[in-house]
């Protein structure tokens, strides 16, 4: 599935990046010059992990970049290098799929501030004899995650990106992209996603920050000094966000009141089949995240508000664009509800934006961006295919 | 969403010539927003034919996925909610084709065509048609009709107009009527050109284009 790419890039500017952990190695580009954040600091050299799937044609013009959601990574379409499960939207991404590797070069980079070897609170702090950066790894944005990703797309001599893609959190992205850098996204899919993360988003995520915070492995962030991580607390943190990426109707439809071994209740060691798999979750969870990092991004997606970027008006982020935009959401999704997808579409169409919208019908909760859903995946490749008919493709 | 009743539209099997009545009114490379656009037959045709820039609002969630899966500009939404958010002379032309009778409120439908677009076409099934006038007068009840098959209680066409009372609001609203057409059921140019009260009574369809008269 992944295929090496004809892609010239400056070997001397080329570097591994650093390892995860010991036994990881990412694909990905290390920017000596770095990066300025928002936040007035400066990550420098910065590292962007990534990986690609397909060919770049001649002209460099099929290019497509699938942003990730808060705890996804680069690896997208192959068998994950920790867990070993499929890439997380392979749903979606491959060949003969809606984004179809057979036609698209597919991009997808770690996020900044991640765990899977971009620049992030697990990876060495410069200067600082070979510490990770930990809790002093600054604030960052989404809008700096785009930027970290637009060095990348520059650097592999991509001028225009026939498409930007991605949901939840990879739909902020997507957003900022169209916003910040209108020239070089021709085609934009920011799915169940929102202009601006609402006060419950942050409120959940606040109370996921808490639950790590108040492990006492969590050590201020220094875990990483006594070899422990916060698993109990990083754990919690799982659990809860995961109840909100599904729905009242997937969590009874998949496990109901059922009890595990046992078919009805004791009152001494009980434990509900929805409990299990949480727990599930959230232990399988703290193997392949970093704490600092979680910190670290759901902060940056508290942070995003697209209009506020521009003075209010969410349409003024938009004005004469001439991107073409696929907006879908899932009407059981509450974390990231139709009408935030809605109030996008509006504002999209006060700037006259070239817009298509679909609500797609499905019990499975914001989680139904991920999984399989036909109706989505036939918009979502119709639009793709129309925009690269558009494009000259 | 995909559980609610039919979408209201009333005809369908005549759609394409109707359609093509309407196409042939659009110049090619015009800005277009189809209101109720289905599954995107016009925007498809004017796109491919005219070089158009067309886009699309369709009520009918899995129309309008069908649409955008045809890799056309089409949103979920709906006439009566969605036209307040579009930018005054967005559009060269906006289309409205066999729904304003059951849009909530088609005055403030209209005048929104008006203000994103430059041009509105509108079609309608004309209430004054004689097969109409004849039910009534004779039966008593609520005609009923291959037009206008569904009973009082049940049909979405809450809004039924004459051909002439349309003439009456275009005056009223300040919109010029650029051109207006009587069609049969099967979307033909009916010949009643030069008597609007003779279309009134034998177009079963009514197709209008309007301009502003003045700008507001």
């Amino acid at each position: 599935m992944t295929q090496a790419s004809p892609i010239p890039t400056d070997p001397a500017a080329t570097a591994p990046a650093e390892p995860a952990t010991p036994e990881l190695l990412h694909q990905g580009i290390t920017f000596p010059e770095g990066l300025a954040l928002d936040c007035g600091a400066v990550i420098a050299p910065m590292t962007v992990a990534y990986r690609t799937y397909g060919t770049l044609n001649a002209d460099h013009s099929n290019a497509v970049m699938v942003c990730h959601a808060l705890t996804g990574d680069q690896y997208v379409a192959e068998p994950h290098p920790i867990t070993g499960k499929p890439g997380w939207w392979e749903a979606v991404v491959g060949p003969g799929k809606p984004v179809d590797t057979d036609r698209f070069f597919v991009i997808c980079a770690n996020v900044l501030g991640g765990c899977m070897g971009s620049s992030g609170p697990r990876e060495e702090k410069p200067g600082a004899g070979g510490q990770p950066w930990g809790t002093d790894f600054p604030s960052i944005t989404i809008r700096d995650m785009v930027r970290a990703q637009k060095m990348l797309v520059d650097r592999l001599g991509i001028a225009r990106l026939l498409a930007v893609i991605g949901g939840s959190m990879g739909g902020m992205q997507v957003l900022e992209w169209a916003a910040t850098f209108p020239d070089m996204v021709f085609a934009a899919a920011p799915i169940a996603t929102a202009p601006h993360h609402s006060a419950q988003n942050i409120a959940f995520d606040e109370v996921g920050r808490a639950a790590i915070h108040a492990d006492p492995d969590w050590m201020a962030g220094r875990y990483w000094e006594d070899g422990r991580i916060p698993a109990r607390g990083l754990s919690v943190a799982r659990m809860m966000a995961h109840i909100t990426y599904l729905s009242e109707q997937a969590l009874s439809r998949k496990f109901g009141r059922r009890l595990r071994g046992a078919s009805a209740l004791t009152f001494l060691e009980d434990v509900f089949e929805v409990e299990s798999y949480l727990r599930h979750q959230g232990s399988t969870f703290v193997n392949r995240f970093d704490a600092n990092s979680y910190l670290t991004i759901t902060r940056a997606m508290d942070y995003f508000d697209l209009s506020a970027e521009h003075g209010g008006n969410l349409a003024a982020a938009f004005k004469g664009t001439r991107t073409r935009f696929f907006v879908a959401s899932f009407d059981s999704d509450w974390l990231f509800p139709t009408s935030e997808s809605r109030a996008l579409v509006r504002a999209l169409n006060a700037a006259a934006a070239n817009v298509s919208f679909v609500e797609i019908a499905s019990d499975k909760g914001h989680d139904a961006f991920l999984l399989h859903e036909p109706e989505f995946h036939a918009a979502l490749g119709g639009f793709l295919r129309g925009a690269a008919e558009r494009a000259g493709l | 969403m995909s559980d609610t009743a039919e979408p209201i539209r009333f005809v369908a099997k005549n759609m394409r010539l109707d359609l093509r009545l309407i196409a042939d009114m659009i110049p090619p490379g015009a800005k277009v927003l189809d209101i109720g656009c289905g599954d995107g037959v016009l925007l498809e045709h004017l796109t491919r034919e005219k070089n158009a820039d067309a886009r699309g609002i369709e009520i009918d969630m899995a129309q309008a996925t069908a649409a955008v899966a045809q890799g056309l500009a089409v949103i979920h939404g709906d006439a009566d909610n969605d036209l307040a958010f579009y930018p005054d002379d967005a559009f060269d032309y906006v289309v409205l084709s066999r729904t304003i009778h059951a849009v909530e409120k088609p005055r403030e439908v209209l005048r929104q065509m008006l203000r994103i677009g430059r041009h509105a076409i509108v079609s309608f099934p004309n209430f004054g048609h004689w097969e109409v006038r004849m039910k009534l007068l004779l039966t008593g009840r609520m005609p009923m009709t291959e037009t206008w098959g569904r009973p009082w209680h049940e049909t979405p066409n809450i809004h039924p107009c004459t051909m002439l009372d349309f003439f009456d609001l275009c005056a009223a609203d300040g919109y010029t009527v650029e051109r207006w057409l009587a069609v049969d059921e099967r979307g033909l140019k009916a010949p009643w050109e030069r008597s609007v009260r003779l279309a009134n009574l034998f177009g079963e369809q009514a197709l209008f284009q309007l301009r502003r008269t003045v700008r507001d």
